[in-house]
């Protein structure tokens, strides 16, 4: 396939920085789903897709190097670190040991890219980090990416992951959903394009903010996406939810995604609609 | 002083007066206006027009319910997509007729159950966010109890933010916290202190503009003085030209956080 040839590239790029964590390849990764075990080599070749057709979470550097024209990422706002703003008990241990599993500074990559020649602002978010949690610093950097989109009339793409608003900076974190929709809100009203995809997790305050404003929105097959968790919702009706439920076939069924796209295919698609949406000077 | 959990305790309280208290004791000739036009009425939003004094203002308040068939009935103010969207079309319709938009929001937070997740409880709660931080007309929000996350930022991307003094306003509930985070509810306490949810909180951190005193215990005077601060606020709103008045919103909300 073509796209092969495209991804490869650019992930060698993002490996300069040995940022990019790989398994060595005699470590089989069982599927959750089928059982199956993967070599490290079969996955990524298959862009961490079992043969089954589950989606294996991956990194947000591993989705950018799919995803993006090769040599063509800019980072923005990677120096950005949080601080244990509340004094929240454990809170400082629990970035330093995100800092360490993720391999990353924050909870979501932000930059300028290309995806099919087309140049457009991109937002990953990490699950490695505090399963992306959103706090002062990932609404900041969100902020500032829809602010440059704005100025520069960029489309944005953003690719969520996120268990939620992060507790540990309360309603601080709380407000970053006022505050990221804000800025999101004039970039649409000044006519520009945003494209979300929804992966594997998709909750909380992140569902009910950003994730769901997209002008098109995309998701990954089989991706968990809701406003409240499951436990805290068969807690409420005290009965077991039905398989399936909150799950992105769900949310097609139900009218909140345009479309699932498969991993695989999901360059070829944003690409399309980003080409689809060039502006070609305003009405009268 | 008391200590966050009371705090949470006392936002919580029976005798607490709900959303409907505030409007019938502030507002004059309050005209309810009901359902979403999409698929149902919410009994846990309440929403209409009234007049606080000589200006008519649209009212939106999350109800909790007074006995318990009544509470029953207002799902203890737990709203499903169709109060948010109740709440939003009323909004659409005060910028329409230049109307100020007052919000009383007191709720444990947007219902947490299927038929919510099917109608797209997260998508419900993003629209409001998204369309209040634009809405060319002034909106004031009141946490007048519990203002529980998601739930009541969605009636609370205002120009100004007020809480009472024994409200609270927070991004998880304490019991949600402690379970979460450290596996243990009885650890409720320390989590409510960790939160930073407390009225006080609210005014240090900039959350709000303004905490009104309970300490006669008589609402009477709490409602005479949040009317007496609405009246005036809503004439200093009012003034600002629309380009104005949303750029002061953006930064009020820009300015959280780094």
């Amino acid at each position: 396939m073509q796209l092969t040839g495209l991804f490869k590239k650019p992930k060698n790029e993002l490996e300069k920085g040995g940022k990019i964590f790989e398994a060595p390849d005699e470590v089989k990764i069982a599927c959750s789903i089928c059982g199956t075990e993967n070599s490290q080599s079969e996955l990524s070749e298959n862009m961490n897709v079992c043969r089954c057709g589950h989606h294996f979470r991956i990194s947000a550097r591993q989705r950018i190097a799919f995803f993006v024209d090769a040599g063509s990422f800019m980072e923005l706002y990677q120096d950005m670190v949080s601080e244990d703003i509340l004094s929240f008990d454990g809170y400082k241990k629990k970035l330093k040991s995100a800092q360490i599993d993720s391999k990353e500074l924050e909870a979501v990559i932000c930059g300028e890219a290309e995806i099919g020649g087309r140049q457009c602002a991109l937002f990953v978010m990490e699950p490695a980090f505090m399963l992306a949690s959103m706090g002062t610093v990932v609404g900041e950097k969100l902020t500032r990416l829809f602010e440059l989109a704005t100025e520069k009339s960029l489309p944005v793409v953003g690719f969520t992951a996120s268990g939620g608003a992060r507790m540990q900076e309360g309603i601080l974190s709380l407000m970053q959903m006022a505050k990221v929709s804000a800025a999101l809100k004039r970039h649409s009203d000044a006519g520009n394009l945003y494209i979300t995809a929804l992966t594997d997790p998709t909750m909380g305050g992140v569902t009910a903010s950003f994730a769901m404003d997209g002008d098109i929105i995309i998701s990954e097959p089989g991706a968990m996406i809701g406003f409240a968790g499951a436990r805290v919702i068969e807690q409420a009706i005290r009965e077991r939810l039905p398989e399936g439920f909150q799950r992105a076939e769900f949310l097609l069924q139900h009218g909140f995604v345009d479309m699932i796209v498969s991993r695989m295919e999901q360059k070829e698609r944003i690409a399309k609609i980003l080409a689809l949406h060039t502006k070609t000077g305003e009405r009268i | 002083m008391s200590s966050a959990y009371e705090k949470v305790q006392l936002a919580r309280a029976k005798d607490r007066p709900s959303g409907l208290s505030y409007i019938r004791n502030i507002f004059l000739d309050f005209i309810e206006f009901h359902g979403d036009r999409r698929f149902g009425d919410d009994p846990a939003v309440i929403g209409g027009i009234a007049k606080l004094r000589d200006k008519p203002v649209t009212v939106i308040a999350v109800e909790k319910g007074g006995d318990l068939k009544d509470k029953i009935y207002r799902n203890f103010g737990m709203p499903n997509p169709e109060g948010y969207r109740k709440a939003l079309r009323l909004m659409k319709q005060a910028e329409k007729f230049s109307r100020p938009v007052i919000c009383f929001v007191d709720t444990p937070g947007a219902f947490c159950g299927t038929g919510a997740e099917e109608r797209g409880e997260g998508q419900a709660i993003a629209e409001n966010i998204m369309q209040m931080s634009t809405l060319r007309t002034p909106v004031i929000s009141i946490m007048i109890g519990e203002g529980g996350s998601g739930g009541a930022l969605a009636l609370a991307v205002a120009d100004e933010v007020w809480i009472m003094e024994n409200a609270i306003y927070s991004v998880i509930a304490p019991e949600g916290c402690a379970s979460i985070l450290w596996k243990d509810v009885q650890r409720v306490k320390e989590a409510a202190e960790n939160l930073k949810l407390t009225a006080a909180d609210m005014q240090k951190y900039g959350i709000a503009e303004k905490v009104f005193s309970e300490k006669s215990m008589d609402f009477s005077e709490v409602y005479q003085a949040v009317e007496g601060e609405l009246y005036q606020k809503l004439q200093e709103l009012e003034v600002l030209s629309v380009t104005a008045l949303l750029e002061k919103r953006y930064a009020r909300f820009r300015k959280f956080g780094v």
